[in-house]
């Protein structure tokens, strides 16, 4: 198990690129830690799986360097890299057993008889494929797939990190959750360093202890999960996270007043000056209604029932506003005012969230 | 896929019913028809029997023919599988301009026809004006495809592996080109061997067009004519006198009729036994595999 | 820009061995007969074009030419059009005795063209076709039809059914349906299928003999016949050989993407 580090780490597919525009990856320089569980959450095409073929070593980056704990492997093909990974359809080697699939990896590195056995049985226990083991692979469902593929990473003792590129794609919304959870099961006890690609917010969050979002080739922001949620750096990381996700509303911002269109708001904090493009970002789940004569004034558009809550899409002016009202929550239809809270307001500055 | 039941769809397959019957079913009754009956001219038939039958089956000149012609087709299969196979693999892997080059210079030898085949292949091994014949002749090595057998073998089935191979070539192609990277990703982690990589990935995914061209190649190698002909004419002696070749000169040459008929079915039916025996084994073993 | 690596090395061995025989017979298409039976030459010493235009300007030549593609079209057409419907019926439906049809049709590939050479002369005979056109147009459908409606079958399977029942409730008629949504869908398996029926008829030797004499004789059987007559005029030979690989040349450069995609999401 090792540490990463991206050091100005930067791809393009093109062979001389000019603009930024060229790049698949924009510079990045970051440090995956030892044991984490990362997740790489974006769009598709922002580059994620750019990303994590150059870590895998399948992709030589165009510029900068990767290391494993302090090791420069940026001209190491992946055979000697002793990564993992699973892929986002599964692939096993149809003709042979489970158990063959699993030993596959140990016999080509030369390791002897009797300790693939062990290590064999041990992992399959481990990942409860102890009971197909002399099963040939192929008929098998796709979520038993992705666990030989798992497994075959999870066999060699050397390995350094496992990466993941949407491996639940294919899966039944059934097995996910219990793919998921094993995952994370496999991920405390053994403690391997995890990266974990996807597109879907809820395996993001609910897997990694870290998140990196990105959109165009660019890291909009690394954080936990609460932090995603409550301080999203970036507009894209507000509106990409949660559902729905954040109101985003073009405001003034003076001091500690807020104005949208003619209405004034009254922040926690203060800010200082702002240029260009400023808005004011704030989660459907911290508006509530009011009756209050002062509170922002909306027209509802219709309310939808998700299940254990509802949404209310609302216009202020020509703004769309979201709004989760909760069961029990004070609403009835006729109110037609709205109130932030406002400790949960954050400041964009051209797309940037600005520190008070 | 779910399909329908509607028997209006004979309508849609009426059309092509009716050319087959045309062009299949009525040559075919008048074939059967030859082979139970004998003529002394004037168009004056009588009834004989399984007597063609019986000549064709202890007919000696069949069975040499017959030999050599499953001695041939066992030497291109052993000779055209591996190679197309092996050649599939030095195939580019990405599209870009060398990889047209590679598929068009590949596919050619398909598109010509076949007596041109034989023609190239005539006077490329002739020792005065061919390539190949004066070369070889230059070197002191005594090559003379229309007097001696070897040679005219050895002429036949290089021509047929330069004809052939291409087939094999592009169906393996295809087949390793419906790989997903990620395969070979995978086997890059696992640290998989060139040999692996072939006997886990490559040949499993290329066993579903391998069958349909050892299939192709065995029933087309059987029913082999024109270019033989054209190169050897069957000779010298009979040395490359195939099936098809013997019952052309049968019935046309020598309008022996009733046995060329006779000798027609048994050919026939021969090449879908082992064509059918051929396929079920394939895809029982496919089976058995699940 | 090409990096010579071992594959690329190993692909270039195997073009020497593909092209070389091609390039005798282009070689000697440019020589003189006495150049070609008096010196032995890797290239022509005296450059000339006597033999194509001897090709060009004689009819039983050029004539030759001119009937097979009139036959290898004719065949291409009425193989396409009553294998799409087949092939249609076959992918969508069930119906009485269906599998039984397709294998039987199969088998029909199977036939080796000997076989039939006989049979089919006396067949056209006996109705007034013989020596013409339509004749080994139709002789030809006998293995092309078969093979069409086996690639068509395994494209058109590979179109979901949702798409004719979406058509059906959007108004369209089955003809319209079919024209305008599902050809266009199965075009690449149309062209694959058009591929073989077209490679097939122009490869073929044995039956296109059999079945003409005079007005609707093959290229290649005026090179067989010419050939045994006049005996040794090798240079004709050589450059009426190379015209007929021309329009194969052209058919695989046009299909040259299609080829490894149509062999792969097709029957094969």
């Amino acid at each position: 198990m090792a540490k990463i580090t991206l050091s100005t780490l930067a791809h393009s597919y093109l062979d001389n690129p000019k603009s930024d525009d060229d790049y698949a990856l924009k510079p990045i320089d970051h440090i995956w830690e030892d044991g984490a569980a990362y997740a790489l959450l974006g769009p598709s095409g922002c580059g994620k799986t750019t990303l994590l073929n150059i870590i895998s070593g399948l992709l030589k980056p165009s510029s900068g360097k990767i290391l494993f704990d302090d090791f420069d492997v940026t001209d190491n093909d992946t055979s000697t890299r002793n990564i993992a990974q699973v892929f986002q359809f599964p692939v096993v080697y149809d003709t042979m057993t489970v158990k063959e699939n699993l030993a596959f990896p140990l016999k080509n590195r030369g390791l002897d008889a009797d300790y693939i056995e062990k290590r064999v049985s041990e992992i399959a226990k481990m990942i409860s494929l102890d009971d197909i083991l002399d099963k040939k692979t192929n008929g098998l469902t796709a979520d038993v797939k992705q666990k030989i593929s798992l497994g075959r990473g999870l066999v060699r003792e050397d390995v350094n990190a496992i990466l993941f590129d949407e491996p639940l794609t294919v899966i039944d919304p059934k097995m996910k959750w219990e793919l998921r959870t094993q995952l994370k099961a496999i991920h405390q006890k053994l403690g391997h360093t995890m990266i974990y690609v996807t597109h879907d917010q809820t395996e993001a969050l609910t897997f990694a202890d870290k998140v990196i979002v990105m959109s165009d080739g660019e890291v909009v922001q690394i954080g936990t999960p609460t932090e995603l949620f409550e301080k999203p750096e970036h507009t894209f990381v507000g509106y990409f996270i949660g559902s729905p996700g954040m109101n985003i509303i073009p405001a003034k911002v003076n001091g500690h007043k807020a104005i949208i269109g003619d209405h004034e708001i009254i922040l926690n904090d203060t800010y200082g000056k702002l240029d260009g493009k400023v808005e004011l970002g704030i989660r459907p789940e911290f508006i509530k209604f009011s009756d209050d004569p002062n509170a922002l004034p909306i027209t509802i558009n219709r309310i939808e029932d998700v299940g254990h809550y509802k949404i209310a899409r609302t216009r202020f002016q020509n703004h769309d506003i979201n709004i989760i009202i909760n069961e029990g929550d004070d609403f009835s239809k006729d109110m037609h005012g709205i109130i932030f809270d406002t400790e949960k307001i954050n400041i964009y500055e051209n797309d940037w969230r600005v520190d008070p | 896929m779910k399909k329908t039941q509607n028997q209006k769809a004979w309508f849609m397959v009426l059309p092509v019913l009716i050319l087959v019957a045309f062009s299949a079913i009525i040559p075919m009754m008048t074939v059967v028809n030859y082979s139970v009956q004998d003529t002394f001219g004037n168009n004056e038939f009588f009834w004989v029997g399984l007597e063609w039958f019986e000549e064709v089956l202890h007919s000696e000149r069949i069975h040499d023919a017959l030999w050599r012609q499953i001695l041939f087709t066992v030497i291109i299969l052993a000779i055209e599988i591996p190679l197309g196979i092996f050649m599939a693999l030095h195939m580019p892997k990405k599209n870009g301009l060398w990889t047209s080059i590679c598929l068009v210079v590949v596919a050619l030898p398909l598109l010509i026809p076949w007596n041109v085949v034989g023609t190239i292949w005539q006077i490329f091994g002739r020792i005065d004006i061919g390539l190949l014949g004066y070369t070889l002749d230059q070197l002191g090595i005594s090559y003379n495809y229309t007097q001696d057998t070897f040679d005219a073998w050895f002429t036949i089935i290089i021509m047929d592996v330069w004809h052939w191979t291409s087939l094999v070539l592009l169906l393996s192609y295809a087949g390793l080109r419906s790989i997903p990277d990620a395969y070979y990703q995978a086997a890059k982690i696992d640290q998989a061997s060139r040999w692996s990589v072939f006997r886990y990935i490559e040949l499993p995914k290329m066993k579903g067009v391998l069958i349909i061209a050892i299939l192709l190649r065995f029933m087309d190698s059987f029913m082999i004519y024109t270019e033989p002909f054209v190169v050897t004419g069957g000779g010298p002696g009979n040395a490359t006198t195939f099936l098809s070749i013997d019952l052309v000169k049968m019935a046309i040459g020598q309008f022996d009729l009733g046995p060329a008929a006779a000798f027609s079915l048994i050919y026939f039916l021969v090449i879908l036994l082992v064509s059918w025996v051929f396929y079920t084994t394939m895809v029982n073993m496919d089976k058995e595999n699940e | 820009m090409i990096k010579i690596n071992k594959s690329t090395f190993i692909m270039i061995l195997y073009f020497v061995f593909l092209l070389l025989p091609i390039y005798w017979l282009l070689n000697m298409s440019f020589k003189t007969n006495q150049e070609i039976l008096s010196t032995f030459s890797l290239w022509p010493s005296e450059f000339t074009f006597d033999n194509y235009i001897v090709i060009f300007s004689d009819p039983s030549w050029y004539g030759g030419y001119i009937n097979s593609i009139t036959y290898v079209v004719l065949n291409t057409i009425i193989s396409l059009a009553v294998a799409i419907p087949a092939a249609y019926a076959f992918s969508r439906y069930t119906f009485m005795g269906d599998k039984h049809l397709f294998f039987w049709l199969l088998t029909n590939r199977m036939a080796p063209p000997a076989v039939f050479a006989l049979p089919f002369f006396q067949l056209y005979s006996s109705v007034g076709l013989f020596d013409t056109h339509i004749a080994v147009a139709l002789a030809h459908t006998l293995f092309n039809v078969p093979l069409a409606v086996w690639i068509l079958e395994g494209f058109m399977r590979g179109v979901p059914k949702e798409i004719d029942e979406t058509a059906y409730i959007d108004g369209y008629t089955f003809f319209k349906f079919f024209g305008k949504i599902f050809m266009p869908l199965i075009a690449s398996g149309i062209g694959v299928a058009a591929f073989f029926c077209f490679m097939f008829s122009w490869v073929e030797l044995l039956l296109s003999r059999t079945l003409t004499s005079v007005d609707a004789k093959s290229i290649a059987a005026t090179m067989t016949r010419t050939a045994s007559a006049s005996g040794l005029d090798w240079g004709v030979l050589a450059a009426a050989g190379v015209l007929t690989i021309i329009p194969g040349a052209l058919v695989i450069y046009f299909v040259r993407n299609h080829i490894a995609k149509g062999f792969a999401l097709g029957r094969v």
